[in-house]
């Protein structure tokens, strides 16, 4: 087990997570300092969103710890933005919330090239503007820790450069991100975490 | 402070566009033009039952928008994201009921004019009727947020609320109905102590409801 250094932005110490009375997984160490990214992988249900909610607070950890130092940002797989609401003021709610200026809001739409859909209703954005959407909800939070479930979900090639780009920007203001993806991520990681299913006699030995 | 106006004011914006301010109007305006055609057009009697029965309808309005108080933010994701910026439960719950009461009480009580006018109720009685309101609503607003709260994310939860609320709405009907026909003012301050005691239990309640049903969900 690596002990995490103190300018650590997220630490995960021995963390383990039950659902449903299922060991999802266990015994994951990870710490990510300013500038750096994680990528977390394996196939469907094997609890990657599941580790993600547990970084973000949502979930208690079953054994171990999870420390944050600074403010999260969470793009899962719901949109969370009002659907009959116009693209800018959906994400502008948001930026209040965070307590983030106007201009955040509209760098990070610019960012993911939303500007010209800012008066849409959110419920007309296809599969990848919503993602996209989402990906700039985190971006104009300006929170340190990013937590990314499959962000290349429905993104074409440019929408994966803006991405690739907006990650890179993050990482250089001295951020972090952890990102679980099936896929190959489109930005260098200096982490990957392989979550495997458990053994059944593994899952019941814990 | 800040953060409960941004979240009263998105819950109020969100009321408005899915209807769930009209739904509680136009249901007790329908009850009370329904009523005399089921006990006849006897203006004393009337005038005798139609309070009472004003006040089942508003306790039966509450239970309409109970499925879109918080159900359909917990599905998309809104809850969560709140929460990922370290506001608490609680928090989210007053918003909500602040703006549930001024989309549901304020509407109702005005309904309640053309209502008593259909019942034949006099001055007296619809003044004792209004004030019984403005003091009941609240309580009604928060019974229906707190079921809300434990309801969301079961199926059937729609019936589900109604056998919940109504039981726990018992106390509001026999102090809101018997501020009609009592002199002293003691029902009306029993339904102001009960008003209260929903109020203030409300966002503690459903906060830890609403963090319950987090761990429940399907992830």
């Amino acid at each position: 087990m690596t002990v995490p250094s103190e300018a650590a932005l997220l630490s995960l110490l021995d963390l383990s997570c039950m659902r449903g009375g299922r060991l999802l997984f266990r015994h994951i160490t990870l710490s990510l300092c300013a500038g750096e990214a994680a990528a977390l992988h394996g196939p469907n249900g094997v609890g990657k969103s599941s580790l993600l909610r547990v970084c973000a607070g949502l979930l208690p950890p079953f054994a171990g710890a999870v420390e944050r130092s600074g403010t999260v940002a969470l793009a899962d797989d719901r949109l969370a933005l009002d659907m009959d609401t116009a693209l800018l003021p959906a994400l502008a709610f948001w930026a209040q919330l965070d307590g983030t200026p106007r201009v955040a809001v509209e760098g990070a739409i610019e960012a993911m090239a939303l500007s010209k859909l800012i008066d849409l209703p959110v419920r007309m954005l296809s599969t990848g503007q919503r993602k996209r959407a989402a990906i700039a909800r985190v971006i104009a939070s300006r929170a340190p820790i990013w937590l990314l479930d499959e962000p290349t979900n429905g993104l074409d090639q440019s929408s994966l450069t803006l991405l690739a780009n907006a990650v890179t920007d993050h990482l250089a203001k001295g951020g972090c991100v952890l990102a679980a993806s099936h896929q190959a991520l489109p930005f260098a990681v200096s982490e990957t975490i392989a979550l495997a299913p458990l053994a059944v006699d593994d899952a019941c030995a814990s | 402070m800040r953060v409960l106006i941004l979240l009263a004011r998105r819950d109020l914006v969100q009321g408005w566009r899915s209807a769930g301010l009209w739904l509680p109007v136009a249901f007790l305006l329908l009850v009370a033009s329904l009523y005399p055609f089921a006990v006849g057009p006897d203006a004393a009697l009337l005038s005798r039952t139609g309070g009472g029965m004003l006040w089942i309808a508003a306790l039966l309005a509450a239970l309409l928008p109970v499925d879109r108080l918080i159900a359909p933010d917990r599905e998309a994701g809104i809850l969560d994201q709140i929460a990922v910026r370290g506001i608490g439960e609680e928090m989210v719950v007053l918003a909500r009921l602040a703006a549930h009461w001024l989309g549901f009480g304020p509407p109702l009580m005005l309904a309640v004019l053309p209502a008593a006018a259909l019942l034949r109720l006099d001055g007296a009685q619809v003044a004792m009727l209004e004030a019984g309101l403005l003091i009941g609503t609240p309580a009604l607003a928060a019974l229906g947020l707190l079921v809300a709260t434990l309801t969301a994310g079961l199926r059937s939860s729609g019936a589900l609320a109604g056998l919940l609320a109504l039981p726990l709405a018992v106390p509001i009907l026999i102090f809101g109905a018997g501020t009609l026909g009592d002199g002293s003012g003691a029902a009306l301050k029993l339904l102001g102590a009960s008003s209260l005691l929903l109020v203030a239990i409300t966002p503690f309640a459903g906060g830890a409801a609403i963090r319950a049903g987090r761990d429940q969900g399907g992830f």
